[in-house]
């Protein structure tokens, strides 16, 4: 692997040559590295590309890093995984596409993840996407996250996207068993043209499931951003998503949230704000001695931290 | 040492809320009291830069910094504790002490500056300054950051306002320990007669204009004046008596 595939990887899934514990890394399309473990198998599929991530029952305290990386300009990458974590397992996953394009071709990836969550599983998921390159073509990404819950078990997702994608259409969709949670913190930035949409549905089916969907994004220059949601409380339930966004100089954010409660019991609440950076939030960081731009800086990581 | 000289601002809508002030203040501390809407926190702000006055002159240390931004006059020393504190998602205690001092802040540095204030840094210095910090825990902040940037000049727009009557006690204890140690000058916006008592000069701005301007000892006698000469006065309950 070169400087520049390494820096991606570094960028996306911080990772710093080899990963510890289970692994598969896809450059340009092809698997170049991979590492099962006593307990992760991963499996290259035999009918579509992507591949399958077995975590053995009880699992406790064990990692696995599928990190996608694309160099090469006018690549479309589209890959399936699918990961199936066993009972009572404690594991954290790191995924991330990293893409650098410096051609005049539009460069992509599709990932379609689902994952179906065994009871009383726990899992943290962290997702990353960057891009970067300085040719006229396009990064795009379309991520899709497919997650089933079984009874009692822990989903948490952190899926960011800060710098360098032009397009992107991500999917998230979760269904909940009984006492099962789910928890999606996004955080999004958009500059330039870029254009993000992101989708969210939660079914919470099962008695005292869970959901609390979190996302906090920021719209400079001429970028738009959509944010769409719905939870659907189809039991006794609780439900809540937040869509909270800062808007700066000619961009578009429009938010789209949706409650669907089947139940009486269903307890669904939703909060949405879009605004710019008030200024008395500048004027204070000003008295402390930062310029304005530097004041912005400031709440504008905050808001992403 | 700072000095305004014929300081006035007219508002948009032609109301005059300064009226041609000159005052200098040189070291210790300074109360500044008088009715809503007689034009202390303008004045507060016209010497932060956050409003430009209509006419006059700003001097600190014999420098006209009447032409410069609010960065540059809290590089210059000053600082502003605002009467309603900001709230910021996602910023830390730690992140505001770091920006007010301008170096990295470390636990035993935080601590040094929150437990001033009567906060436990195990407690706080991880916390978002959010909604989820209540108004007295928010002031409380503010302050510490006046103390984390130690200037030469610090304003106080009425921090009392909004604090319960627990967290007052202890507030008064911060501006009592404030003046044992003094840095440069303070001045305070207050109505509240136990800040008034710890200050060495009070200064009445009524109406846009001082109308009173010393010691306790001589200031103390008007203020019961105006108080009794009619219904054009009038100071928040709980204030000044």
């Amino acid at each position: 692997m070169d400087a520049m595939q390494l820096n991606l990887l570094k960028e996306i899934a911080d990772i710093h040559g080899t990963p510890e514990g289970a692994y598969n890394i896809r450059s340009n399309g092809q698997s170049v590295g991979r590492n099962s473990t006593a307990n992760i198998t991963i499996e290259s599929k035999t009918d579509k590309p992507g591949i399958n991530i077995i975590i053995a029952p009880g699992t406790k305290n064990e990692s696995v890093h599928i990190p996608v990386i694309i160099s090469e300009t006018g690549l479309t990458d589209l890959v399936y995984n699918d990961f199936f974590i066993g009972e009572d397992s404690n594991v954290v996953i790191v995924a991330g596409c990293g893409i650098h394009n410096c051609g005049d071709l539009d460069s992509g990836h599709d990932g379609i993840h689902t994952f179906h969550i065994g009871k009383n599983a726990h899992v943290k998921y962290i997702e990353k996407h960057y891009g970067e390159g300085d040719g006229n073509g396009e990064n795009i990404m379309n991520p899709t996250t497919v997650v089933e819950l079984e009874e009692g078990a822990y989903m948490e997702m952190e899926t960011t996207q800060i710098k360098g994608i032009d397009s992107t259409n991500r999917i998230t969709k979760g269904t909940c068993a009984d006492n099962s949670t789910f928890i999606v913190k996004e955080k999004l930035m958009t500059h330039g043209h870029q254009f993000a949409r992101t989708d969210f549905t939660v079914e919470l089916n099962g008695e005292d499931s869970h959901a609390d969907v979190v996302s906090r994004s920021v719209a400079r220059d001429d970028s738009r951003q959509e944010f769409s949601s719905n939870i659907l409380g189809n039991n006794k339930c609780n439900g809540h998503s937040e869509c909270d966004a800062i808007i700066m100089d000619r961009a578009v954010v429009a938010a789209d949230p949706k409650l669907t409660a089947a139940s009486v019991e269903a307890s669904l609440i939703h909060e949405a704000a879009i605004g710019k950076i008030a200024g008395e939030q500048l004027i204070k960081l000003m008295t402390l001695g930062l310029t304005e731009e530097e004041a912005e800086e400031q709440i504008v990581n905050g808001f992403l931290k | 040492m700072l000095e305004l000289k014929n300081i006035s601002y007219t508002a948009e809508d032609e109301h005059d809320i300064i009226k041609d002030i000159s005052l200098k203040i040189d070291g210790g501390f300074t109360a500044i009291t008088g009715p809503n809407g007689g034009g202390k926190s303008t004045l507060a702000k016209i010497i932060a830069g956050i409003i430009t006055p209509t006419k006059g002159q700003i001097i600190l240390d014999g420098e006209d910094i009447t032409g410069l931004s609010i960065t540059e006059r809290a590089h210059k020393g000053i600082s502003f504790a605002f009467q309603q504190p900001v709230r910021f998602k996602g910023i830390t205690v730690r992140d505001l002490l770091t920006l007010a001092s301008g170096k990295t802040i470390d636990f035993n540095g935080a601590c040094a500056i929150l437990s001033e204030v009567g906060l436990c840094a195990r407690d706080y210095i991880n916390r978002e300054v959010n909604a989820s910090l209540s108004g007295g825990e928010l002031k409380r902040i503010e302050i510490a950051m006046i103390i984390a940037r130690g200037t030469k000049l610090s304003l106080f727009d009425e921090p009392e306002a909004g604090i319960d009557l627990w967290s007052f006690n202890s507030l008064i204890k911060v501006f009592e320990k404030m003046h044992e140690k003094i840095n440069g000058s303070i001045v305070i916006i207050s109505h509240q007669e136990r800040i008034l008592k710890t200050a060495d000069r009070i200064i009445v701005l009524s109406n846009g204009e001082i109308t009173a301007d010393g010691t306790q000892e001589d200031v103390y006698p008007e203020l019961f004046m105006e108080i009794g000469s009619g219904t054009c006065v009038k100071l928040e309950e709980g204030g000044v008596r």
